[in-house]
């Protein structure tokens, strides 16, 4: 069991505010991911959640009991950090075994559970090896092992594939989202990589200066952001934005429509059109940035991995128009 | 991690020092090794034949030679003991945010700038002394008999006073290796659910383990010759209760002008402390190279 509730939770460093008043439900069972630029306060709030930071005001439920006072110990959670932060001086086994040595845990129990954490977890061949011996996805594995081995209400995670390289990242992401399918446990997932928000959640929490901008599924915020900053903030590559007289034309003040629902054409029928300017070929599909649009500075398109243009061609853009997104003065999303 | 090439550039460059150094330590050591196997007495000055084994063997059967030994491993080992767990203490305590901290680790840094001398004669007069001193004047105002540290408990004075001497050192080195622990260890310790102690035990401890190995290796090195402490407070008395190897050698060359016997003393002293780093490097050594 594990649904995390949190009452109007605030939390202040000195003068700082650094999270305003936030309420947020995350159900038993969920994948929440906590996404947004640098400094935004994922990090504090993830903290504020494992109890390592006080809560300056307001109330965190687990499970609906009141847990706003109780030590990271009572709460029955687990986290790994983004460090990893192992135990240097122990083995792989005795770094796992740590949290279950210290609840008392019988030794053949303890025992049982490693074993079942390091096969699922690839990490038998490296039990008695120490961290320091490790690359840096195996010290990730041992670090969710050390978190699994409690079985704790709820696992949270602070950026905790950013230490990776891109491949392996990748490689852990699956795993770290067919781990979920199984235990079926609550997961928080702080991360300011949208990709990775996109591909594991089941809800994602937009952050931006210690506010939530938007809570839902991927796709709810794929297909209808909130506000601009979502819009802009959700999808690779980013939303094109553009404000003036072709915004106006939309009946919008800021109208915005993602790079894959543009098609481009011929520049003289087109909707739009532009000048080529860096081509990016990913051999599946090519992302043109086209300027002189009188849209905006850069405009940017997907278009399929064979059409070919030239920096400095004419290029017409038709955009799919019910898929422009239309945002009012406010940035607020105009239904 | 080096490669052959550099390795050997090392080496080379390094001699001249390794060279120096060596001639630096061979030349005394040479000569303090000749001396001893000579009858070598500055009241009779002029001839100075050979001994044999002679001063080892008086200087051995010295009665007050059992008594310097036991009394050097008291001290090394008592200040050892003090000043560790003492330093951990302290360290623990000046990691804390707090108010001042600033002056308070200045105040606590001071006692190791003072000289050895000074800081013993500062005690001798001010604290340890039964009329005049502080506790001496505590004990009696409390309506008790003041103790006379120097007659009662010599050694225990002695080692209190170099404790409180290095105390700084140990609290310095492992102060700094406390501040240099990762703090989401500590963090990850604590969401597994280690109480203040088991955190302690199983997180700080091990991480502290080197600057300990180093705190007790330097320490040892430096404690196996105290000398100047005793000098101004007992004179290594009553009797030999406070006498020391350093201060037995003292004894025999300066004030019974015997050369040769303190020079066996001498050999006898680096015998001693190879001994003891022999075994010190056994007990902690492997922590150095974790
Ligand atoms: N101990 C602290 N004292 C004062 N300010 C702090 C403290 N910890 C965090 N902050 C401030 O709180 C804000 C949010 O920090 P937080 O670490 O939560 O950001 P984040 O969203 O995790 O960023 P990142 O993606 O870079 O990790 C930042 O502006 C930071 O400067
Ligand atoms: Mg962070």
């Amino acid at each position: 069991m594990g649904r995390i509730t949190l009452e109007k939770v605030t939390k202040s460093f000195g003068e700082v505010e650094v999270i305003p008043p936030l309420d947020l439900t995350i159900e038993d069972g969920e994948f929440a991911v906590f996404v947004g630029p640098s400094g935004c306060g994922k990090s504090t709030l993830l903290r504020l959640i494992a109890g390592l930071e006080d809560t300056t005001s307001g109330h965190i439920r687990i499970d609906g009991e009141d847990a706003t006072d109780l030590p990271p110990a009572k709460r029955g959670l687990a986290m790994v950090f983004q460090s990893y932060a192992l135990y240097p001086h122990m083995s792989v086994r005795k770094n796992i075994a740590f949290p279950m040595k210290m609840a008392k845990v019988p030794e053949d129990e303890q025992n049982r559970r490693i074993e079942q954490a390091a096969k699922a977890l690839n990490l038998t061949d490296y039990l008695d090896r120490r961290p320091g011996q490790l690359s840096g996805g195996q010290r990730q594995r041992v670090a969710i092992g050390r978190a699994i081995v409690r079985e704790p209400a709820a696992f949270l995670f602070d950026e905790p594939l950013s230490n990776l390289d891109a491949a392996l990242r990748v490689g852990m992401r699956l795993e770290i989202s067919e781990l979920h399918k199984r235990l079926a446990t609550t997961m928080i997932y702080v991360t300011h990589d949208q990709v990775e928000a996109m591909t594991m959640a089941d809800k994602i929490v937009v952050l931006r200066a210690g506010n939530i901008e938007q809570v839902g599924s991927p796709l709810e915020l794929y297909k209808t952001p909130r506000n601009t900053f979502v819009a802009g903030f959700i999808g690779s590559p980013k939303m094109n934005l553009f404000e003036g007289a072709e915004a106006d034309k939309l009946g919008a003040h800021t109208a915005g429509v993602r790079p894959e629902h543009i098609e481009v054409g011929d520049p003289a029928s087109a909707y739009w059109s532009g000048t080529v300017g860096v081509a990016e070929h990913l051999g599946s599909d090519t992302f043109f940035h086209i300027h002189e649009t009188g849209l905006a500075d850069t405009i940017t398109v997907r278009a399929p991995g064979d059409v070919d243009y030239k920096h400095g061609d004419r290029i017409g853009l038709n955009p799919r128009m019910d898929m422009i997104h239309k945002f009012d003065q406010q940035g607020l999303r105009i239904q | 991690m080096s490669t052959k090439a550099s390795r050997s550039a090392a080496r080379l460059m390094i001699s001249p020092a390794v060279v120096l150094l060596l001639m630096w330590m061979i030349v005394p050591l040479v000569m303090t090794v000749y001396f001893s196997f000579l009858r070598y007495n500055l009241l009779s000055p002029g001839a100075t034949p050979w001994a044999g084994w002679e001063n080892y063997y008086w200087f051995i059967t010295d009665p007050s030679f059992n008594d310097a030994i036991w009394n050097t491993l008291a001290l090394v080992g008592g200040i050892l003991v003090i000043t560790v767990v003492g330093g951990i203490g302290f360290a623990l305590l000046l990691d804390r945010p707090m108010f001042g901290t600033g002056v308070i680790r200045i105040m606590v840094i001071a006692p190791f700038f003072v000289m050895p001398t000074v800081s013993a004669l500062v005690w001798k007069n001010m604290f340890f002394n039964p009329v005049n001193g502080i506790f001496g004047n505590i004990a009696t105002s409390l309506g008790l008999q003041p103790i006379d540290f120097f007659a009662e408990i010599p050694l225990l004075s002695i080692i209190f006073i170099v404790s409180w001497m290095w105390l700084p050192f140990a609290t310095l080195i492992l102060l700094t290796a406390l501040q240099s622990l990762d703090q989401e260890q500590l963090e990850a310790a604590e969401m597994d659910g280690a109480s203040w102690s088991s955190r302690f035990w199983y997180i700080m401890l091990p991480h502290l383990a080197r600057a300990i190995t180093v705190v007790i290796l330097i320490q040892t090195i430096f404690l196996l010759s105290v000398f100047a402490e005793i000098l101004v407070t007992t004179n290594g008395g009553p009797g030999t209760a406070t006498t020391n190897l350093t201060y037995l050698i003292y004894v025999s060359s300066l004030l019974q002008f015997d050369v040769g016997m303190g020079s066996a003393g001498g050999v006898f002293a680096i015998i001693l402390a190879n001994i003891v780093a022999i075994f010190l490097m056994r007990m902690i050594g492997k922590n150095l190279d974790a």
